[in-house]
C-alpha cells in the first residue's frame, strides 16, 4: 500500500469504529428503556370499554412512546464529548507540566523552527511548541483543530535526537494535527469515560428491574425465555461495554499510528530520519513519569514503558495502544526502500 | 420551456461552483507563494551574516564564499525584477551554492565550537528547510490548481473565465541537484 491507500483504509476504519462507539450508546439506551421503562414503540394498543359503550384506544403512558434512557445515554455522551472538545488539551499539558519552550535555548530553538518548517510541510498555522520535563523519549500532539493545536516532546528527546530525527517526530505528531487525530483521540478518550459510566448506571439498576415482574409481562406471556435469554445478553453487553470499548479505542490509536508514520514520511520525504527515531525511542524503555495513563493514546509511543510493544500476536494486537515498534520500523522501511527504488509504471 | 430553464439553472450553478473553486486554489496558489518568497528574503538577509562570521575560519574557501555572495546577488535582483522564472533559476543557484559552503564547513570543528556561527547556521537551514518545505506544498497547491483548470468540461471554460496554469517551483535544468545520488548497496 502506498501513503494514499493506507490513509483512505484508515479512514474507513476510524468511520467504522466511532459508528460501533455510537451503537454501544444506542444499545445501552434502547435496552434500558426496554428492560426497565418498558418503552415498547411495537406494542399493541391496549382497548377498554369506555363509559359511552365503546371500545376506545388506550393512550399509551409517556415511558411507552419517549426513549427516555435512550435520550439521556446519548445526552451524556455528548455532553462529556463536548467538556472534553473545549477543556481536554488544556487538561493534558496541565496534567503533563509541559511548558512553552523559550527560544534561548539552542535545542529548544531548533524545535520551536523544527515544528514551523513541519507547518509550513503541511501548509498549516505553526502549533505551539511545548516541553515536558522529563528525561525519556517521548512526544504528544493535542488541540482540537490545526489552528489552536500543541506539539510537546520531552526533554530527553530535544537532547538525545538530531535534528533529521526531531523533525521525523515532530512530523509524527504534525500529521497527528493535519489527520485531525488529536480531536478525534481527544473526543475518544470522552466516549469511552460515558460508556463506562452509563453501563455501570445500567448494570447497578438490575435490582429495580422493570419488565417481567410487573404490567409490562402481561401482554407477552407467551416470549418469557426468549425475553430472558434477550435481558441476559444485554446485561452481559452492559457489562463488557466499557472493555469493549477501551479495546476499540486502542484499535483506532494503533491505526492512527501507522498513518501519522506514514504522514511524517510524506511531510519529510524522509522516511530513514523516522526510522532512527523510533530505534532510539525503541532502545529507551523507561517510563516516562510525567506523562500518566490517560495521554498514553496521544504519545508517539507507550509512555508506560511496558515491553508490551515488542510482542506481537494476539494480546499486543488487542491491548497495546501502539503497534509493535519492529511492525512500525518496517512499514517505514518499506516506505523508504520505494522511495529510493520507484516501481516502473505498469505498462 | 420550464425544461430549459431549468437546464439554464443547472449550467449557471456549475459555472459559479467551478468558477468560486478555481477562485480558491488560484488564492492558495497566491499564498503559499508568498510563503516562500518570505523565506527567500529571510534567507537574504542572513548570508551576509553568516559569510562575514565564517570567512575568518574558511579562508582557504574563498570560491566557494565568492559563489555564494554572487548567487545571493543575483537573487536579489531577480527579486526585484519579480519575473518568476528569473527568480526560480537565481535562487536554484543559491541553494546549491550554500550547500556547498555546509557541506564543507564540516571540515572546520572550529566553527562548530562557535556559538554565534552555530546559531546562525541553525537559523540558515531552518530558512534552507522552510524553503524546501514551502516549495513542497506550493508544487502540490499548484498540481491541484492545474489539475481543476485541465479536467473536462472545466476545461473548456477555464481559459475563458481568466485561469491559467501556474508554474511549478522546479529545479533548474543544469541544477546539481537533479543529480541521482549514486547508492552503493554492496556491502
Amino acid at each position: 500500500m502506498n501513503i494514499y491507500e493506507q490513509q483512505t483504509a484508515n479512514r474507513r476504519m476510524t468511520a467504522l469504529i466511532m459508528a460501533v462507539f455510537v451503537l454501544f450508546f444506542l444499545l445501552i439506551g434502547l435496552g434500558f428503556d426496554y428492560f426497565y421503562l418498558n418503552y415498547d414503540p411495537f406494542r399493541q394498543p391496549e382497548v377498554q370499554l369506555s363509559s359511552d359503550g365503546y371500545y376506545e384506544v388506550k393512550p399509551p403512558s409517556l415511558p411507552h412512546r419517549v426513549p427516555f434512557g435512550t435520550i439521556i445515554a446519548l445526552l451524556i455522551g455528548a455532553g462529556l464529548a463536548a467538556n472534553s472538545y473545549f477543556n481536554g488539551p488544556g487538561m493534558v499539558l496541565r496534567s503533563t507540566m509541559s511548558r512553552l519552550a523559550v527560544p534561548d535555548d539552542d535545542k529548544e530553538r531548533q524545535f520551536i523552527n523544527v515544528v514551523a518548517e513541519m507547518a509550513a510541510a503541511a501548509g498549516l498555522p505553526p502549533p505551539k511548541a511545548y516541553v515536558v520535563p522529563d528525561p525519556d523519549l517521548n512526544a504528544f500532539a493535542t488541540g482540537t483543530s490545526p489552528q489552536n493545536a500543541v506539539i510537546a516532546v520531552t526533554e530527553g528527546t530535544l537532547q538525545a535526537m538530531t535534528r533529521e530525527e526531531l523533525q521525523g517526530v515532530v512530523g509524527h505528531e504534525m500529521s497527528h494535527i493535519r489527520n485531525y487525530d488529536t480531536r478525534l483521540m481527544t473526543i475518544c478518550a470522552a466516549l469511552m469515560g460515558a460508556i463506562a459510566l452509563l453501563s455501570d448506571f445500567a448494570g447497578r439498576s438490575m435490582r429495580f428491574g422493570g419488565r417481567g415482574s410487573s404490567r409490562g409481562s402481561s401482554d407477552r406471556r407467551g416470549g418469557g425465555l426468549l425475553m430472558i435469554v434477550l435481558f441476559a445478553v444485554w446485561i452481559v453487553l452492559v457489562i463488557l461495554a466499557p472493555l469493549i470499548s477501551r479495546l476499540l479505542a486502542m484499535a483506532i490509536s494503533r491505526r492512527r499510528e501507522y498513518l501519522a508514520d506514514a504522514g511524517s514520511a510524506e511531510l519529510t520525504r524522509n522516511p530513514q530520519a523516522l526510522i532512527s527515531a523510533l530505534e532510539k525511542i525503541r532502545a529507551a524503555v523507561m517510563p516516562t513519569r510525567a506523562i500518566n495513563n490517560g495521554v498514553a493514546h496521544m504519545c508517539i509511543t507507550d509512555p508506560r514503558g511496558s515491553l508490551i510493544e515488542e510482542k506481537m500476536g494476539l494480546t499486543a494486537d488487542l491491548l497495546a495502544t501502539h503497534p509493535p515498534m519492529e511492525k512500525r520500523i518496517l512499514a517505514l522501511k518499506i516506505m523508504a526502500y520505494q522511495t529510493e527504488h520507484p516501481q516502473p509504471q505498469a505498462a | 420551456m420550464t425544461v430549459l430553464v431549468i437546464v439554464l439553472l443547472v449550467l449557471a450553478a456549475w459555472v459559479i461552483f467551478t468558477f468560486n473553486g478555481l477562485v480558491r486554489l488560484r488564492n492558495q496558489v497566491a499564498n503559499a507563494f508568498r510563503q516562500i518568497d518570505v523565506q527567500l528574503k529571510r534567507r537574504h538577509d542572513l548570508i551576509p551574516n553568516l559569510v562575514e562570521s565564517v570567512k575568518g575560519e574558511m579562508k582557504f574557501e574563498k570560491e566557494t564564499l565568492e559563489r555564494v555572495v554572487q548567487a545571493r546577488a543575483a537573487a536579489v535582483s531577480a527579486g526585484q525584477t519579480g519575473n518568476t522564472g528569473e527568480i526560480l533559476a537565481k535562487e536554484g543557484m543559491l541553494t546549491q551554492a550554500l550547500g556547498r559552503l555546509f557541506a564543507l564547513s564540516e571540515n572546520y570543528p572550529n566553527l562548530k565550537a562557535n556559538e554565534t556561527v552555530k546559531s546562525l547556521m541553525e537559523e540558515v537551514t531552518h530558512t534552507e528547510n522552510q524553503i524546501g518545505f514551502s516549495r513542497q506544498f506550493y508544487n502540490d497547491v499548484v498540481t491541484k490548481f492545474n489539475t481543476a483548470q485541465q479536467v473536462f468540461p472545466t476545461n473548456m471554460f477555464a481559459g475563458v473565465m481568466g485561469f491559467t496554469p501556474s508554474q511549478l517551483w522546479e529545479l533548474p535544468q543544469d541544477s546539481a541537484e537533479r543529480e541521482t545520488p549514486k547508492v552503493d548497496l554492496s556491502v
